[in-house]
């Protein structure tokens, strides 16, 4: 392949957050040791990441591919992109003082998101079998290092380990299915795959290694039945890793997805259909019931995170345009509505200790009037009620649902929205219909605000923004639609 | 110059520009408290003058919908943003307006702590109600039908009794059911009609056997929010539990809004399958009618009584709609605006009692009437009214469904009627063991008369039902093209019941 330098500008944002993580690296290891340091090398990452954020949103919306059509930069790519960037920038800011709190503050925290972040987006970009492997295991490995970064916690540990064993695996399902796609195709580019199929032509062991691929992506996305490690992973890791595993990486691991389905398999749409549909209802019914029974939050917003994969899958499931826009409408209410959520969720400590049962939250109305608002407008979001961001997600996907004839997966969707409703409440039920003699701390970072204060603004009012972002969802989904 | 401007929008939004003023208040405890009380009162108050240009702007005599506004909202997808009313939503628009007002002076002593919450869930909960009955669109019916529940489950949970936290879930739960149901039949409508825009879904000819799934789907949300049996069972819990405006509010608008939803969009839209079930709905509220009317008559708390006779009562309303004849559905209209104002008035007067007792049993009461007569008087002609004395409003919406009910089958008739009957025993039952006998009970002597407070919010309802029961072309004139109207597209559609006639 001859490396050109027109290969260089569709991949802009991503060289200058690898060279960034390269600098990074250098500040790590130069900066010193200290807390300050790492406050140093946050910043640095934080400013990186707005600066390709505002080149991606102000850039150029046609279709390019670079580095030999391995690589993709389309207005789909933009789109999620943006939504990753968003997420992973507020999960950062967030970060910057628990993790002081926690004295747990290294400067490896932010460079290993970084690194992390580049994965995501090539993630997004991925036209390759090649490409996808390499950029899910660049997303993965700095992952599976942050989850166990609270070294003196047993907890954390096992939550690293068990993250890394599980996610291994769903690698090695992921290059399995791929060799075997590959093995049948005979090229590893998704047009060249798709050229290679139709319908009535398919050999069986096609399908298997579209399953196992599929499979392979539905871990990262945690959608049951491979959502094992969610809870105990959302669980041990520190907060505000918590935080990010719930918001960026699902993002980047949903866009995979829909470019795998949608481009590489796009003739074989009856086969993924049923898979992904098979995933949506059992995520759907593991995520609402699953959560009722927990007393740790990060736990109950792990299911609840597989609840809402469920429910993006079934927008998946249609393999339609309809059904592509309908995902996208939703990962962004999604990302708002669980950056809100943990601004909340990394506030809560007792005596400067992290306190994560839910039964902390008690009476929080009367301590923290307005943390206790902004956590009620979160659930209530994410319980579907209108007219707040998470009712229009819900709208779109079962609406692209029920246009396929898929009507039963989406009555079943409905249904357990209404099971799913029932945990929401019960948080608020805790903050407002219950009282307690000992208050959470009340201090609050200005990071936690700024993020608290947008993702409000964007619940509430998701209804007056709607139409641009239907607009930009639409020509994302188009350029999903016609990427080969 | 009044013509143009968008009153049902000012209407609508006005009480959450409220909301704002509300969250601006500073003080110490005490003046915030009292500070909120003033201004929600103020904020609901100029709301309904604001919505009055409605009835006096309306013309009856047109059978379209009045005062419209559209704004582009989601461009180019058939959703849009569409407020209008006609003979059948604008008296609902004014009875919400109305009793917010009353509701919050209602609260005025019984709620002393969250007093701001408090009328920021009750304006919140004004804006919700309004916008549902204006909206034309679909979609923001939707938007507007569900988010009701936020600030109603709250006020149950937050200021409700003992057992408030199971009310406000059952209440939730159980309603947010049926409407999920609804929303994949709307998905549908949309996806067939291209369309979210009422008028135009009404014009819309939809396939007769989606029309039975359509159909089940709206039944499922109407059913719960009506309530019909058997699945009622939320509604004496809430009440129950609700704080006194709560049940106001709950039963005098929240309850209509499933008798709403049934003129505007079961039977003008779904004619075929709404010919077809009509036997089943008039089962169920046969049932609802003497099943409830019999457990309201073993209650021991008045305010459950009070619930269930409103179930009884609700079963008139489904039972007029579903006749398809214009009586029967001029009669449950009639009987709705009835209900709500005579409900909140009957919930009011409970609450009154238990302001100074507070308790709900009635074996705790008796010999009131000689301790508060002024109260003793309201309280009977509203206990009247319910029951459907000639004179009353609730005559002429019970008399009108009867006759509607006679056009479809003298025995659903007869069953009807056996209603009414059972009705007026159990109030008369309650309004005497409350009333009447000798004071058992030390404390009832010493309960302080009415107030001014009290007596003002008993007033303008007890005006109004009067006016409606010596004058029912007051209100039926209002609602007659728009019924008429209704009744065209069901015989456009052509009903062999209504060949039959």
């Amino acid at each position: 392949m001859i490396f050109d330098l027109a290969d260089i500008l569709p991949a802009l944002p991503e060289m200058i957050l690898a060279t960034l993580a390269l600098v990074l690296v250098l500040v790590a290891a130069y900066g010193g040791e200290g807390a300050e340091n790492a406050k140093r090398v946050t910043r640095i990452a934080l400013g990186g990441i707005v600066l390709v954020l505002i080149l991606i949103w102000s850039g150029t919306a046609a279709d390019q591919t670079a580095f030999g059509g391995m690589f993709k930069a389309d207005s789909f790519a933009s789109y999620m992109k943006i939504l990753v960037l968003l997420g992973t920038s507020g999960a950062l800011y967030m970060s910057i003082t628990p993790l002081a709190k926690d004295d747990i503050n290294k400067p490896e925290f932010a460079l290993l998101v970084v690194l992390a972040l580049v994965g995501m987006m090539l993630m997004i970009s991925a036209n390759d079998l090649m490409s996808l492997y390499m950029a899910v295991e660049l997303q993965s490995l700095p992952l599976y290092v942050v989850a166990a970064m609270r070294t003196n916690s047993l907890r954390s540990s096992e939550a690293g380990l068990k993250y890394f064993l599980l996610g291994a695996l769903s690698s090695g399902m992921l290059l399995y299915g791929a060799s075997l796609v590959y093995g049948f195709a005979g090229t590893t580019s998704f047009s060249g795959i798709a050229a290679a199929v139709s319908a009535d032509q398919l050999p069986v062991a096609f399908v298997i290694g579209m399953v196992f691929m599929v499979s392979g992506i539905a871990f990262k996305i945690s959608a049951a039945p491979f959502h094992m490690w969610t809870p105990d992973v959302y669980e041990g890791s520190p907060s505000p890793v918590t935080a990010l595993f719930a918001i960026a990486p699902k993002v980047a691991a949903m866009a995979l997805m829909m470019r795998l389905t949608y481009g590489a398999f796009g003739a074989i749409e009856v086969e993924w259909s049923q898979v992904l549909i098979a995933l949506s209802i059992a995520s759907m019914v593991v995520g609402a019931l699953g959560a009722i029974m927990q007393r740790d939050i990060k736990r109950m917003m792990a299911y609840s995170s597989i609840a809402h994969m469920g429910y993006a899958l079934a927008g998946l499931a249609a393999g339609s345009h309809q059904g592509a826009l309908g995902v996208m409408i939703y990962m962004t209410g999604y990302i708002f509505m669980g950056a809100g959520s943990f601004a909340i969720i990394l506030l809560m400590r007792r005596d400067g200790q992290s306190a994560t049962r839910i039964a902390d939250l008690q009476g929080l109305s009367r301590t923290h009037p307005m943390l206790a608002l902004g956590l009620m407008i979160m659930m209530f979001s994410m319980a579907g009620i209108p007219p707040l961001a998470g009712f229009f997600g819900k709208w779109y996907v079962f609406l692209a649902a029920v246009n396929a004839g898929l009507v039963p997966l989406a009555v079943v969707g409905v249904v357990m929205s209404v099971v799913g409703a029932f945990y929401y409440l019960r948080i608020i039920k805790i903050m407002y219909f219950e009282e307690t003699d000992e208050p959470l701390d009340t201090d609050m970072p200005t990071a936690n605000k700024m993020v608290l204060g947008v993702s409000i603004g964007v619940v509430l009012l998701f209804f007056l923004g709607l139409s641009p972002l239907l607009e930009a969802a639409n020509v994302a989904a188009t350029a999903l639609m016609t990427q080969l | 110059m009044i013509d143009n401007w968008p009153i049902l929008s000012i209407v609508t939004f006005l009480p959450l520009a409220g909301v704002l003023f509300l969250l601006l208040i500073k003080g110490d405890e005490k003046a915030l408290a009292q500070n909120s009380r003033f201004v929600a009162m103020w904020v609901s108050g100029f709301t309904f003058l604001v919505s009055l240009p409605l009835l006096i702007g309306f013309d009856s005599s047109v059978a379209g919908y009045q005062f419209e506004e559209k704004a582009v909202w989601l461009a180019g997808t058939g959703i849009g943003y569409h407020m209008g009313v006609d003979g059948i939503s604008m008296p609902f628009v004014l009875l919400s307006t109305l009793l917010t007002p009353l509701s919050i002076l209602a609260s005025w002593r019984a709620i002393t702590h969250r007093v701001r919450e408090y009328m920021i869930a009750f304006l919140v909960l004004e804006t919700m109600m309004i916008g549902m009955f204006v909206s034309l669109d679909m979609l923001m019916f939707y938007l507007f039908f569900e988010a009701v529940l936020i600030p109603m489950f709250l006020i149950i949970g937050i200021w409700g009794g003992p057992r408030r936290i199971y009310a406000a879930f059952k209440f939730f739960l159980y309603t947010l059911l049926g409407s999920v149901l609804m929303l994949v039949c709307m998905l549908a409508m949309y996806i067939d009609a291209g369309t979210t825009d009422i008028p135009a879904l009404t014009a819309h000819q939809f396939a007769e056997s989606m029309q039975t799934w359509l159909f089940l789907g709206f039944l499922a949300s109407f059913a719960v929010k009506v309530p019909m049996w058997p699945v009622h069972t939320w509604l004496p819990d809430a009440h129950v539990e609700a704080p006194t405006a709560g049940s106001m509010i709950l039963a005098g608008v929240l309850l209509k809004m499933g008798g709403y939803g049934f003129l505007r969009f079961s039977l003008p839209m779904f004619p075929l399958a709404s010919e077809f079930f009509a036997p089943l709905i008039f089962t169920l509220s046969i049932i609802a009618v003497i099943y409830t009317s019999l457990v309201a008559l073993a209650q021991s708390d008045m305010k459950k009584m009070i619930a269930y006779s409103s179930v009884a009562h609700m079963g008139f309303v489904t039972i007029g709609i579903f006749t398809m004849t214009e009586q029967g559905i001029a009669g449950a209209m009639f009987q709705m605006i009835s209900h709500g104002l005579v409900s909140a008035a009957l919930f009011f007067s409970v609450g009154v009692v238990y302001d100074r007792l507070h308790t709900r049993e009635i074996n705790a009461y008796g010999g009131v009437a000689a301790v508060m007569p002024r109260y003793a008087v309201f309280f009977m002609f509203m206990m009247l009214a319910s029951v459907g004395l000639p004179g009353t409003s609730g005559f002429v919406g019970e008399m009108l469904v009867l006759v509607g009910a006679w056009h479809a089958s003298s025995w659903v008739a007869f069953f009807t009627a056996t209603g009414l009957v059972l009705g007026a025993t159990y109030m008369l039952w309650l309004y005497r063991r409350v009333m009447f006998g000798a004071i058992v009970n030390d404390q009832v002597k010493a309960m302080e008369p009415m107030q001014m407070r009290e007596f003002s919010i008993f007033l303008p309802l007890t005006f109004l039902v009067l006016l409606f029961g010596v004058y029912p072309m007051a209100l039926l004139d209002v609602m007659a093209v728009s019924i008429q109207f209704v009744m065209d597209g069901l015989s456009a559609s052509g009903l062999s019941l209504l060949a039959a006639n």
